[in-house]
């Protein structure tokens, strides 16, 4: 994908970057095939089969050392898989980034975007563009400012994660248009009436409905501010080839950082770069003067002039902005290892390497010690402003309902990564992204919306998915407190608390039955109660109707009457995050939040 | 000093041409799409007229009962009294089995179906040579679950049966042409069955008293159905009348008592062992309703206005009763 303009000869170390552009289009395909089975999928033929999802969904995340780090940092503890990111830092030591270069799903879009022409990066500018930059430090404060706040009990930073950022894209913006995009193909198509097109849009649906598409079209709030961050992210290697990735990502600074002492280098043979015959001659006259001039301008960015041959083939296709090319120092902490700089090269003057030498300063990152003590500070600082901004401290919002199993919010924010697995694999779409229901601190973190969907009695899967354990992993019996001694339903997991609307129920207000909601409540003994009440009908006459009322008690705020309430706009019953089980504050009633008296010796 | 170049006589009509043409064809275009503006008017949706109550024999009973511990031998034998299958679907039949997949319960919980009954309705159903077996409903929680976790699917499937997943592109809106109900989506099997079978399970309801056969139609409904509670007992009526089932067998292996329909916990389950099947909706109804829930048939509303539509009656005749241990 990244072959350039200026077409070097075939040379026999293409090969390692053949099998590197595999690696990357194998780890995407993983990852897109992992978030698109993160869904319920019935086993039609097995009713036995236990509710799980059948493959490790969230592993890409778990694979994160960037998630186990924070993680670790704010909770002193590597919940559940996290442990597994082990497996990407350790060969990081002694390798360098290669995750950025062969793995990570984000890095290799990015990589692929990269590849596209633009204006702004050709020829010079091109040169100019993929040598290294002090900016490119940037994303070593960001990852200094997470990992304070991480140490403050927040895993705010996540929101910055590439892989919490792919997900969270995919999951929310990404498949969800692709779905309605084939809705509105497959609709057109069959309103034309041309032979063959209805045919079509029977075998596009089959395809994308067994590939790509889910059950039915997820809706997501908040997909504009989302797409929109997305859309730039990619946009922005028009300009730099993987911008995000030089200055932003912070598991790439961490992952720089981590390959500080690795033995991998990239040697340099400066005498051969000189003697080559490719700039004497020059077979890339075309275009020689430019690289030339590109050379000049991104000379006076980098401190010792590089003086190689007019070739510059090595930056090129530059991933990391590391710079390969002979004459400056190369800068291990950027470098993705994609190997174009040694393919590229018509002398075979670079080559991987072990190398013994001595570790100079260009291996670090180089930070400036007063932005990084800025940044620790904005990092610290932070989290009071955050926290301090509105009214969550001081007044809960009401419509903040965690999904079940979710920890006491602060334990929550400990450890949320935003990545949206649990709304992308929510049955009923209820799970959607805040956006100031949690505050600040929250953004973008799981909020049931039960108008949009209820929490399903028999769904344990937002806990299944979640790499932190922001929604503990709770079975079935947990949720709805059975047990072996108890095998009925006894105290079961309780997000919330429903309330009515009397002047908009229609026994209440209009003096009609309805009670579906009563229907709906899937508690045993139903949290919904009906009391017989006579009522007067516009027309004057006496009638009686049953009124509901909720039982706080038995009540677990899962939210299926306010979904199925019939008044469709504003629903005459609605569900408040008050009872929650989570929390011991956020109660009513005097018995709930306190722990259950010690029974009396008989 | 140049002069300016004129354009000759062939450049001159060419660029005449070309602007008369697109004249020519914006007027024409404009004044066709002009005549074509209307008012929107949605599509009305077509009537759909089923018929396939089996008329009564006077040598078979109208109404069969059946105890027994197998829930297979239950409704195998309750079909048997009625006559055999053969009395109800004929060789080559599209059939569609429409059984209570409401909610996500396991079976023992009595919300939904017993999976063994339905399964064993889909395989006579085979046996009597029908073409192909649907099941389907539209549940209320998420159908996968739903059809998963009641056991159905995978029952149904293993007997023979398609079984069909309440997808948006499976209903198709018809008008019901009944008293309250008109403009509804219906799931397409129903429309397009040559016979229709009703496998109910006897549920206590808040608003109807009981959930049996009659009630079993909501579910082949999707929309904002959430409506119909407001006149219920109506809406029943409308939906059994426009499906006019062949056969409505009534589940009353597991009774859920109480806390109908979801139920919830095993406490809420009787265990009855009694299968009821009857070519009279509102009978099978009415008997259930009596014998399980100590309710007056007359007082159920529901009833009492599908006997006035001539849907069934409310008070069956005990001779055209069959009853049978198995």
């Amino acid at each position: 994908m990244s072959q350039g303009a200026v077409q070097p000869p075939a040379r026999r170390r293409g090969g390692i970057r053949r099998i590197r552009l595999a690696s990357q289009a194998l780890f995407f395909a993983l990852f897109v095939l992992l978030l698109v089975r993160t869904e319920f999928s019935a086993s039609l033929l097995d009713a036995g089969a236990a509710l799980r999802l059948p493959h490790p969904v969230s592993f890409f995340l778990e694979l994160n050392p960037l998630v186990a780090l924070v993680t670790a940092l704010s909770t002193a503890s590597l919940y559940r898989r996290l442990v597994w990111c082990l497996v990407i830092l350790v060969p990081t030591f002694a390798l360098g980034r290669f995750a950025c270069g062969w793995i990570c799903p984000l890095g290799s879009l990015n990589h692929f975007f990269g590849a596209w022409k633009s204006e702004k990066k050709r020829g010079a500018k091109l040169i100019a563009s993929n040598r290294y930059g002090r900016w490119q430090t940037v994303k070593y404060y960001v990852l200094s400012a997470a990992l304070v706040l991480a140490l403050f009990g927040s895993a705010l930073a996540l929101l910055l994660d590439p892989i919490s950022l792919l997900v969270r894209s995919f999951a929310i913006v990404v498949l969800p248009g692709v779905h309605a995009l084939v809705a509105s193909v497959t609709t057109t198509l069959y309103l034309w009436p041309l032979p063959g097109a209805k045919t079509t849009a029977d075998v596009l649906q089959l395809v994308a409905s067994h590939t790509i598409l889910g059950f039915r079209q997820p809706h997501f709030q908040q997909v504009f501010a989302l797409g929109l961050i997305f859309a730039a992210i990619l946009f922005l290697n028009l300009r730099i080839t993987r911008f995000w990735c030089r200055a932003l990502c912070p598991l790439g600074a961490l992952l720089g950082l981590a390959s500080r002492w690795s033995p991998v280098r990239l040697q340099k043979n400066e005498a051969v770069c000189r003697h080559c015959a490719a700039c004497d001659p020059p077979p890339l006259a075309h275009d020689t003067r430019q690289l030339r001039r590109g050379l000049a301008v991104a000379g006076q960015a980098a401190e010792p002039p590089a003086k190689a041959g007019n070739c510059n083939r090595c930056l090129l296709h530059c991933q990391g902005g590391d710079d390969p090319i002979p004459g400056a120092p190369w800068r291990k902490a950027e470098c993705h290892l994609c190997f174009n700089c040694v393919a590229d090269c018509p002398q075979d003057a670079l080559r991987f390497g072990f190398a013994a030498t001595p570790h100079t300063a260009t291996d670090g990152p180089q930070l400036q010690r007063r932005k990084l003590l800025g940044s620790l500070a904005l990092g610290a600082g932070l989290l009071p402003i955050v926290r301090s901004a509105g009214l969550v401290a001081s007044q809960p919002d009401p419509r903040l309902i965690r999904p079940p199993g979710s920890l006491l919010e602060p334990r929550f924010l400990e450890r949320c990564v935003r990545c949206g697995e649990c709304m992308k694999v929510c049955p009923t779409n209820g799970l959607q992204p805040s956006l100031t229901e949690a505050g600040l601190e929250g953004l973008w973190t799981p909020v049931l919306v039960p108008r949009v969907g209820y929490c399903e009695p028999g769904c344990v899967l937002c806990g299944q998915v979640c790499p932190t354990g922001a929604i503990w992993e709770i079975t079935l019996d947990e949720k709805i407190g059975r047990s072996a001694g108890n095998p009925q339903a006894g105290d079961p997991v309780k997000i919330g608390t429903g309330f009515y609307d009397r002047g908009r129920c229609l026994p209440w207000a209009m003096g009609t039955e309805c009670l579906v909601c009563e229907e709906w409540c899937p508690t045993s003994p139903k949290a919904i109660y009906l009391v017989p009440a006579d009522v007067v009908t516009p027309t004057g006459e006496t009638k009686r109707v049953r009124q509901p009322y909720v039982d706080p008690k038995r009540c677990t705020g899962c939210g299926a009457c306010e979904y199925a309430c019939p008044v469709h706009d504003r629903p005459a019953i609605y569900v408040t995050s008050i009872g929650e089980s989570r929390s011991k504050a956020n109660q009513i009633l005097l018995e709930r939040g306190q722990r259950p008296r010690p029974k009396a010796a008989t | 000093m140049d002069k300016p170049s004129r354009a000759d006589r062939r450049q001159f009509l060419r660029a005449l041409l070309r602007v008369g043409g697109l004249s020519a064809v914006s007027v024409g275009a404009g004044a066709w799409l002009k005549t074509r503006s209307r008012r929107p008017v949605e599509p009305t949706a077509s009537v759909v007229r089923r018929r396939q109550f089996v008329a009564a024999s006077p040598s078979l009973p109208d109404l069969a009962i059946t105890r027994g511990e197998s829930p297979r031998a239950l409704v195998r034998g309750a079909v048997d009294v009625l006559g055999g299958i053969r009395r109800f679907v004929s060789r080559g039949e599209v059939v569609v089995v429409k059984p209570n997949i409401g909610w996500d319960r396991a079976p023992e919980f009595g919300a939904t179906t017993n999976p063994e009954i339905v399964a064993e309705v889909v395989r006579m159903c085979r046996e009597a040579g029908a073409g192909q077996v649907i099941v389907t409903d539209m549940s209320c929680n998420d159908s996968r679950a739903s059809f998963e976790r009641s056991g159905i699917a995978a029952a149904a499937a293993g007997a023979g049966a398609t079984v069909i997943l309440p997808e948006p592109r499976r209903f198709k809106t018809v008008d019901l042409r009944g008293e309250v109900l008109t403009e509804w989506p219906v799931l397409e099997p129903l429309l397009t069955a040559d016979k229709v079978i009703n496998v109910a399970i006897a549920k206590h309801h808040s608003l109807t008293g009981v959930t049996l056969g009659m009630k079993n139609w909501y579910g082949i409904i999707g929309g904002q159905r959430n409506r119909l509670h407001q006149r219920i007992d109506e809406s029943l009526v409308d939906l059994t009348a426009f499906v006019a089932p062949a056969l409505t067998i009534i589940d009353a292996y597991r009774v859920l008592m109480r806390n109908g329909p979801t139920g919830g916990s095993p406490a809420d389950v009787e265990l009855r062992k009694t299968l009821i099947a009857s070519i009279d909706p509102v009978a099978a109804d009415a008997w259930v309703a009596k014998a399980f829930f100590d309710l007056d048939p007359p007082r159920l509303s529901f009833l009492r206005l599908g006997e006035a539509r001539k849907l069934g009656t409310l008070s069956i005749d005990p001779a055209r009763v069959g009853e049978r241990a198995v």
